[in-house]
């Protein structure tokens, strides 16, 4: 798919407008959802405040599956955060993807490896950083020489790959997803023939596809959590 | 370039750094803008819930012990005003046997004084009634003696005569 990307140079530094403007979308999108569902809240709950509340308890419970409470408790809202962008993100490339001369505007932001990359590392970053901030420097410098001295490369090794994979792993399903969407798109629009064929799989793919968004999400903010429980809880 | 190599067909001339910022900018913003607007008053709103329920189970416990409390407090008290009611009755019985016997023996004191009196007024009144047959008696046998005699005999000595025969006469009856 040789779509160009809408690119401007500002002070030196390139951006991808595509993609600001579709992570700024998908921002605009999650804040909406967030703040109208948590206005008038209620002891007893109704509504979008449950559903609010389901997230928040889900999340938790990928924290407790990994740390302590007291440890994962400031990590709540960054994976709440994290989840609801991630999902929304996925979703909107979903229904159509605009192309504006030969540009591509409307895609996922996370179907771009420098968006998806850029929030595994700084995932991985903020892993670094509490590691050192609640365990001390020297803690955390020994946590590389366990269990084997040894095995000190492969936990350099890890580290990146880590990056790596947590980024990638969202960008290639995301992206591969939206492939396979526009060249659906591309043959049913080839004319009456090409329609008929193309209907099926394209309402199966795009069933699949949220199926993805919503697991990719999840499997997102599971392994941050994971990271960051390598890095801060005592045990593992 | 670097990322855009994975792109299929991406021009991999730059490393938009642009991208990178924005993505940094856009997450951070979102974050704490929903930490302030949602999820803090959310949080804030379930932490409330957890102390409501966690302060009504507390309630709840405590109102059971005293109700349970009470409970017992009743049924002590119940227990103690049956046989205060036990001890009423049985006293107020007691005490209807003690009068009984007090009025059956005054009444039966009262009848045998009547009796008394009434046998002692009769004593009197036969005694009355003797004395006064016997001194009719004496007139009649005096005027009787004096008109058969005539006289001889003063009145006095023949009144003591017929007395002492009279006296014979009623000791022999």
């Amino acid at each position: 798919m040789g779509h160009e990307a809408p690119m401007l140079k500002v002070f030196g530094i390139w951006f991808n407008l595509s993609n600001v403007m579709m992570l700024i979308v998908a921002a605009v999108i999650v804040f909406l959802i967030a703040f109208i569902s948590t206005r008038n809240l209620k002891l007893k709950p109704t509504g979008m405040q449950n559903f609010m509340e389901w997230v928040m308890d889900f999340v938790k419970g990928l924290i407790k599956s990994n740390m302590d409470w007291k440890d994962g408790g400031r990590f709540h809202v960054l994976g709440i955060t994290l989840i609801m962008f991630i999902f929304v993100s996925n979703m909107l490339g979903l229904p159509f993807s605009i192309i504006v001369y030969g540009e591509l505007w409307w895609k996922s932001p996370t179907a771009d490896p420098t968006v998806t990359m850029t929030l595994a590392a700084m995932v991985i970053i903020l892993s670094h950083y509490y590691g050192i901030k609640l365990k001390g420097l020297g803690e955390y410098g020994a946590g590389y020489l366990k269990p084997m001295p040894f095995l000190f490369p492969l936990k350099i090794i890890e580290e990146f790959a880590n990056t790596l994979t947590l980024g990638l792993r969202l960008y290639g399903n995301i992206y591969a997803g939206e492939i396979l969407l526009g060249l659906l798109a591309g043959l049913g629009g080839a004319g009456v023939v090409g329609f008929a064929t193309a209907i099926v799989p394209m309402m199966a793919w795009q069933g699949f596809s949220i199926f993805i968004g919503a697991i990719q999400a999840f499997i997102f903010v599971m392994l941050t959590m994971v990271y960051l429980s390598h890095k801060v809880a005592d045990d593992h | 370039m670097f990322f855009d190599h994975l792109v299929l067909g991406a021009s991999g001339e730059f490393l938009n750094v642009g991208d990178i910022i924005a993505t940094l900018a856009v997450f951070i913003i979102l974050m704490l803008l929903l930490k302030k607007f949602a999820w803090g008053p959310l949080m804030g709103i379930m932490q409330q819930r957890e102390e409501l329920i966690a302060s009504e189970i507390v309630t709840a416990e405590n109102s059971r012990q005293e109700s349970q409390k009470m409970l017992e407090e009743q049924r002590s008290l119940l227990k103690e005003a049956r046989t205060q009611a036990q001890e009423i009755v049985e006293n107020a019985k007691k005490q209807g046997e003690v009068s009984r016997q007090d009025i059956i023996s005054t009444a039966r004191a009262e009848a045998g004084r009547m009796k008394d009196a009434a046998v002692q007024e009769i004593a009197n009144e036969r005694e009355k009634a003797i004395s006064a047959v016997r001194e009719e008696v004496v007139a009649l046998s005096l005027l009787a003696a004096s008109r058969v005699l005539e006289k001889e005999i003063s009145e006095e000595d023949n009144r003591q005569l017929i007395n002492e025969t009279i006296a014979k006469a009623g000791e022999v009856q």
